[in-house]
């Protein structure tokens, strides 16, 4: 069998040289699932209206991506072909079922803000795109790094999007608040906040704007980075 | 007359696109063209016409506490609906290339991709949450599905006309569409002031 012969292959350990450390990096910059390979975008639009939410999110897609890519790349060679879409999603969902079964137990809080969105893990398409593009033609190792890359680089794009959404949507961050007024400020005029003048804007917190920051953080990335600039 | 409005009001005062913004990923990876962009929303509203009422099913019939088994098994609800979706649109892709080879070339790889696209088992999920009973369901499943095929079809023509316009080259493509999405949900977010129970009278 063909796949004897890669196993032999696959004993040379568990190095960390540029290319791993290019598995980890590659997708926080020229490959980011969000801005450049436009995966995840459902789930990253819906729970960036504020830190605590984007931290709680980004935690879990990391934690799947890296046991979905680690599991079915050492299934890799037991897949038939013919039904690996559906034991890739038996993979994922089992991984995004015990994800939230945890936060129902741990952070209820938590879970009642991000509700389906938690389950819509299992659609998103960096994990089952991950799986399709690298699991199932590498080891596990390496596989693990790109998912734990891949997660990360989800992760840092919906940090960012949700500071600017959380920051000027309710003049707060982690729900501690930083700048503008409130509706305290206005009768207690001794509560003096950072530009107390600044009234948070509700649009911020609403779907439409988390578009908008999404595009002008593709527009500054691809401003900066102009290889990744459509010709098109 | 419950029903139209239930399918007006998935159709465009929640619109899974537009107001959700769900399946947002092959909405702005598949609507390069109006044309491939009408085959992948017809396709949309086929299986979430489908799967709507057969995840109903599961969830009032297996899953529940009163189900077949006598037990609370919605931890399982995302794994069956998942392999619903799955199978489903594995066996549309196969009945569709059986009878219709003229329609299956023209959806080409847009059908399978449906599996991946969070609007559907979003929609089921929604389903869940808000107690729907089986033609309710089946009318929500079919508003949902056209409401996502109206909005791919909007954004894909204007993006058609969008390429002979001077946008700075770093946001053309991807960046724009991200503010074109961002600027109809904002047009889309006027339709939630309708009262669907007033349209009745």
């Amino acid at each position: 069998m063909a796949t004897e012969v890669l196993t032999q292959k696959e004993n040379k350990g568990f190095s960390f040289g540029k290319k791993e450390r290019a598995l980890l990096t590659d997708p926080l910059n020229d490959n980011n699932p969000i801005t450049v390979q436009v995966l995840g975008i459902c789930s990253a639009l819906a729970v960036t209206t504020g830190m605590k939410n984007a931290l709680v999110m980004s935690i879990a897609v990391v934690f799947v991506c890296l046991f979905a890519n680690m599991i079915t790349s050492m299934l890799r060679n037991s897949i038939p072909k013919s039904v690996r879409m559906i034991v890739q999603l038996v993979i994922i969902a089992t991984l995004v079922t015990i994800v939230e079964l945890t936060l129902k137990a741990v952070a209820f809080e938590a879970y009642k803000q991000l509700s389906v969105f938690i389950g819509l893990i299992i659609t998103n398409c960096i994990v089952m795109g991950r799986l399709e593009a690298f699991a199932m033609a590498n080891r596990p190792y390496e596989s693990a790094l790109d998912g734990l890359g891949n997660g990360f680089g989800y992760g840092i794009i919906l940090l960012a999007v949700a500071f600017f959404r959380e920051l000027f949507g309710k003049g707060s961050l982690f729900d501690y608040k930083i700048i503008g007024g409130s509706a305290e400020y206005l009768i207690d005029t001794t509560q003096s906040w950072l530009f107390g003048w600044y009234a948070p804007n509700n649009l911020m917190v609403l779907f439409p704007s988390a578009m908008f920051v999404i595009g002008i953080l593709i527009w500054v990335h691809r401003a900066w980075n102009p290889k990744l600039v459509d010709i098109s | 007359m419950e029903l139209a409005n239930i399918f007006i009001k998935s159709a465009f005062i929640e619109n899974l696109a537009l107001s959700y913004f769900l399946g947002m990923c092959s909405f702005l990876a598949v609507s390069k063209t109006v044309k491939t962009a009408f085959g992948l929303g017809l396709a949309v509203i086929f299986v979430l016409g489908i799967t709507m009422p057969i995840n109903w099913v599961i969830e009032n019939y297996l899953l529940g506490e009163n189900g077949l088994f006598g037990l609370d098994l919605t931890f399982l609800r995302l794994i069956l609906f998942i392999a619903v979706i799955a199978s489903m649109v594995q066996l549309v892709e196969m009945v569709v290339e059986k009878f219709s080879p003229s329609l299956y070339n023209s959806l080409g790889i847009f059908l399978p991709l449906i599996t991946v696209n969070c609007a559907i088992l979003g929609g089921s999920l929604f389903m869940v949450s808000k107690e729907y009973n089986f033609s309710e369901s089946v009318a929500f499943g079919l508003g949902g599905g056209f409401g996502w095929f109206l909005a791919i079809i909007a954004i894909a023509a204007i993006r058609e006309k969008i390429k002979y316009s001077a946008v700075p080259p770093a946001l053309r493509g991807l960046g724009m569409a991200f503010i074109l999405t961002g600027l109809m949900g904002m047009a889309f977010m006027g339709l939630m002031g309708i009262d669907p129970a007033a349209l009745q009278n």
